[in-house]
């Protein structure tokens, strides 16, 4: 049995070996040979393309080796492969810098809002700034964005802006959304990303039916990105999506962002298999998994991945390894299930932002005194629209009645006008004055 | 889902007579077809044909309609898609795998992109797994989003109702479940003449629509249906038959049974009834029944779906609040009892035509 085992392993080590000679091609999955039937003596059942073979066999998962991790940079911000230089101008690349310190800095002074009880709730992006802002890059405007919550930095690359951000949060009138949804709910016709909802997953095979949508449209040069985190992934929206997108051929990217934690619940428990990326090849969808720390490795995958999904009309699912690095949410707090020691080292040697500073710092790029500056300027900017924000009036409260059909139904207009009644009889208890008349 | 209980239904649902069960109505044609309809001239077609008539109709006027669902690209178990993926392709009519969260979530996208979809839930029965992307998604789209996003070119075509043998999973009447979720529209027409006005209707309106056809009607409801395209209003309630001393509602294949009920009841008792088809369960029609009820002073409420919070309860509440000084008895609703679809006791289980005559004697006798 050991012996056995042993030779198992072996196997094993050798395919690892030989991905990583091939580190830049796309993940091969190792064909076993089972070499008692010629080739020459396929199957005709209709649910397979399969040899047969004459001794059962059992394929365990430790058989198929882990899809390789893409990246770019070490954690040193020092280029690994010279030829995986995406070589971009020092315009991009602080634009990348800059928008993931944006994103840092705002969700720093919201997280803290909502420990102050100034918004009702928050979702911080801290370690994944940089598959958002790799990814958004990588990506054309008129790409049509599906979110799970936290990709608010491919908002921030497509400039939506610290009000709107802001004004999201508090609900207020300038809400795009009109104040009906909870905090980081955003969304934007303009930037084409479509509004977040709470339950997950279910954004995932919409993404799917929008792609078909625009594959039939003529010269259609548009593809539909979805992301999704690696929790939600364990739903089955995840895999109806998964399924629909292969067979329908439909021209979407399958983000996941694989943080390693679906609230306290760590991905140990989440999957046995590889990750999300090693269920790609079982769904007949190509596959490539990236460090989601190094800006440049998801902008260079990404990139491929669009052009792939658009010459082909074929769907790709993305994974993006990273770190969680704050808590959940704000009703979550993670040192109940995690080290700090874990998150600490998540936080600074492992981080998005000191990779690409370092990086910044070789080129030249980067100016301690004007990155300070930077940042103070938004964190003035951050507070002072907070201040703003909060003193805007909420929408008028007849619009809770309007959005739940094109035109407001009979029942509810009779509705709204029993409110109007009701308000107006008791108006010192309602909270009129902060909203809109 | 049993695709093998399944392929037994539709191999039985060919054969017009099945020996151990019969059918509990007699369909009653259309008779209150505007003449305008008719003068584009009109067809006999059964229930199954009008509404591939009317995807026929919607795909050729829109290029961008899409028609997909489980076995939709070979013309549907029920034969409602028939030759239309021949026609308009298969990259427009096409088969999706077997997975209902999928096909509405699917059916969403498509509509946030602009696109028309109508989309085919096989069994309402099979419903329930896409509840979460109905209820959750589609209902709510517009509203989260302040109006920026939404998938109003989307409908749901679901084949529902007893069919006399059914049992639990190919009976059930679950409009009730959605009618409770802002932001839908819930229609299930009584024949081929509305099941084509009201299917065209739901793909035109901006909203997402869900239209439950009794898949016992498909071959049995045969009329005169206007070839032309027609929309038939939804949130509108129809009167079928005139009657001043007692209000019968129903929707569905139940107003056939309402129908032949109000025949025996003139017969029988001399009791005039007048019999209401709702149509639309959300927006439902308070208008016409609150007037049908001051009028007659008297109403029973028949579906086929489950008492205990059907949309019987609804109606009962609204006729209660806006006509309480009309009332002369108690509202009566005659339902399915509180247990699973049957099988072999299917005939005990539908609120037949004795259960609502017994009713009525009651109501009259109050």
């Amino acid at each position: 049995m050991s012996f056995v085992r042993q030779i198992t392993k072996f196997s094993q080590y050798a395919k690892i070996q030989s991905y990583f000679k091939n580190i830049s091609a796309a993940p091969v999955f190792h064909v076993r040979s089972y070499g008692s039937v010629p080739a020459d003596d396929p199957s005709t059942f209709p649910g397979a393309k399969a040899p047969f073979i004459s001794k059962p066999e059992m394929i365990m998962p430790t058989d198929v080796a882990p899809i390789p991790i893409y990246r770019v940079m070490d954690s040193e911000g020092v280029i690994v492969d010279s030829t995986q230089d995406p070589q971009l101008g020092e315009g991009l690349v602080k634009k990348m810098f800059r928008d993931m310190v944006m994103l840092n800095t705002m969700d720093k002074i919201l997280y803290e809002s909502q420990r102050q009880g100034r918004i009702s709730f928050y979702m911080t992006n801290f370690g994944e700034e940089a598959s958002h802002i790799g990814s958004a890059a990588a990506l054309e405007m008129r790409d049509l964005i599906y979110g799970q919550y936290r990709e608010a930095g491919v908002l921030v690359w497509r400039g939506f802006t610290i009000e709107q951000f802001v004004d999201q949060c508090y609900g207020n009138d300038a809400d795009i959304g009109r104040g009906k949804q909870m905090p980081v709910h955003y969304g934007s016709k303009e930037l084409n990303f479509v509004t977040i909802s709470s339950p997950l997953s279910t954004q995932m095979p919409q993404a799917v039916g929008a792609a078909y949508a625009f594959k039939r449209q003529q010269n259609n040069d548009r593809i539909v990105v979805c992301y999704f985190g690696e929790g939600a992934a364990s739903e089955g929206d995840a895999h109806a999506a998964f399924n629909f997108a292969a067979t329908l051929d439909c021209p979407v990217i399958l983000f996941c962002r694989n943080n390693g934690f679906a609230i306290s619940t760590p991905s140990t428990e989440q999957y046995k298999g590889d990750g999300i990326a090693g269920r790609g090849p079982a769904y007949g969808i190509a596959t490539m998994r990236v460090d989601g720390t190094d800006v440049f490795a998801v902008y260079n995958a990404m990139k491929k991945a669009r052009e792939y999904v658009l010459r082909e009309n074929k769907p790709i699912i993305f994974e993006a390894m990273a770190y969680r690095v704050g808590h959940h949410s704000t009703s979550d707090d993670s040192t109940a299930y995690r080290s700090a020691e874990e998150i600490e080292v998540w936080n600074s040697k492992e981080h998005p932002i000191s990779k690409l500073q370092k990086y910044m710092r070789t080129k030249g790029w980067f100016n301690e005194d004007e990155e300070n500056a930077f940042v103070k300027d938004i964190r003035k900017q951050v507070l002072k629209q907070i201040s703003v924000s909060e003193k805007k009036l909420k929408p008028n409260w007849r619009e809770m009645f309007e959005g739940v059909y094109d035109e407001v139904p009979q029942h509810l207009k009779e509705q709204m006008q029993e409110l109007e009644k009701h308000i107006a009889a008791h108006s010192d208890f309602y909270p009129l004055k902060h909203f809109k008349n | 889902m049993n695709r093998h209980t399944k392929s037994i239904l539709i191999s039985l649902l060919k054969h017009k007579q099945i020996s151990v069960t019969r059918s509990h109505f007699t369909y009653y044609p259309d008779k209150n077809v505007p003449a305008v309809l008719l003068s584009e001239g009109v067809q006999k077609m059964n229930m199954f044909q009008a509404i591939n008539n009317a995807m026929d109709k919607a795909l050729e006027e829109d290029n961008t309609a899409l028609l997909f669902g489980e076995d939709v690209g070979f013309g549907g178990v029920f034969r409602c898609s028939i030759n239309l993926r021949d026609k308009f392709g298969k990259d427009r009519v096409f088969n999706t795998p077997l997975c209902e969260q999928g096909i509405a979530g699917f059916a969403i996208g498509v509509a946030n992109a602009g696109a028309t979809a109508i989309a085919e839930i096989q069994f309402a029965d099979y419903i329930f797994p896409a509840f979460d992307q109905i209820v959750n998604e589609a209902a709510k789209y517009r509203y989260r989003s302040g109006g920026i996003f939404d998938c109003g070119s989307l409908t749901f075509r679901v084949p529902c109702g007893a069919v006399g043998h059914g049992a639990l999973y190919h009976s059930q009447s679950p409009e009730a479940y959605f009618a409770h979720t802002p932001g839908l529209k819930v229609v299930v027409p009584r024949g081929p003449l509305k099941a084509k006005g009201l299917l065209l209707a739901c793909i035109k309106d901006k909203n997402p629509c869900i239209v439950f056809e009794p898949k016992t009607l498909y071959r049995a409801a045969v009329e005169d249906v206007p070839t032309g395209s027609y929309i038939s209003e939804i949130g509108k309630a129809d009167i079928l038959r005139k009657g001043n001393d007692i209000t019968l509602i129903g929707w569905g294949t139940q107003v056939h049974v309402l129908l032949e009920v109000a025949e025996m009841a003139k017969q029988q008792l001399n009791v005039d009834c007048e019999v209401v088809d709702l149509v639309s369960i959300l927006p439902w029609d308070r208008e016409t029944i609150v007037n049908s009820v001051k009028k007659t002073g008297r109403v029973i409420i028949s579906h086929e779906a489950p008492l205990t919070q059907g949309f019987g309860s609804e109606i009962a509440a609204q006729i209660q609040e806006k006509c309480f000084l009309y009332l002369e008895a108690p509202i009566q609703r005659i339902t399915g009892w509180d247990t699973p679809f049957p099988h072999v006791f299917e005939p005990f289980y539908l609120p037949n035509k004795l259960r609502c005559l017994s009713a009525i004697k009651e109501i009259i006798n109050y």
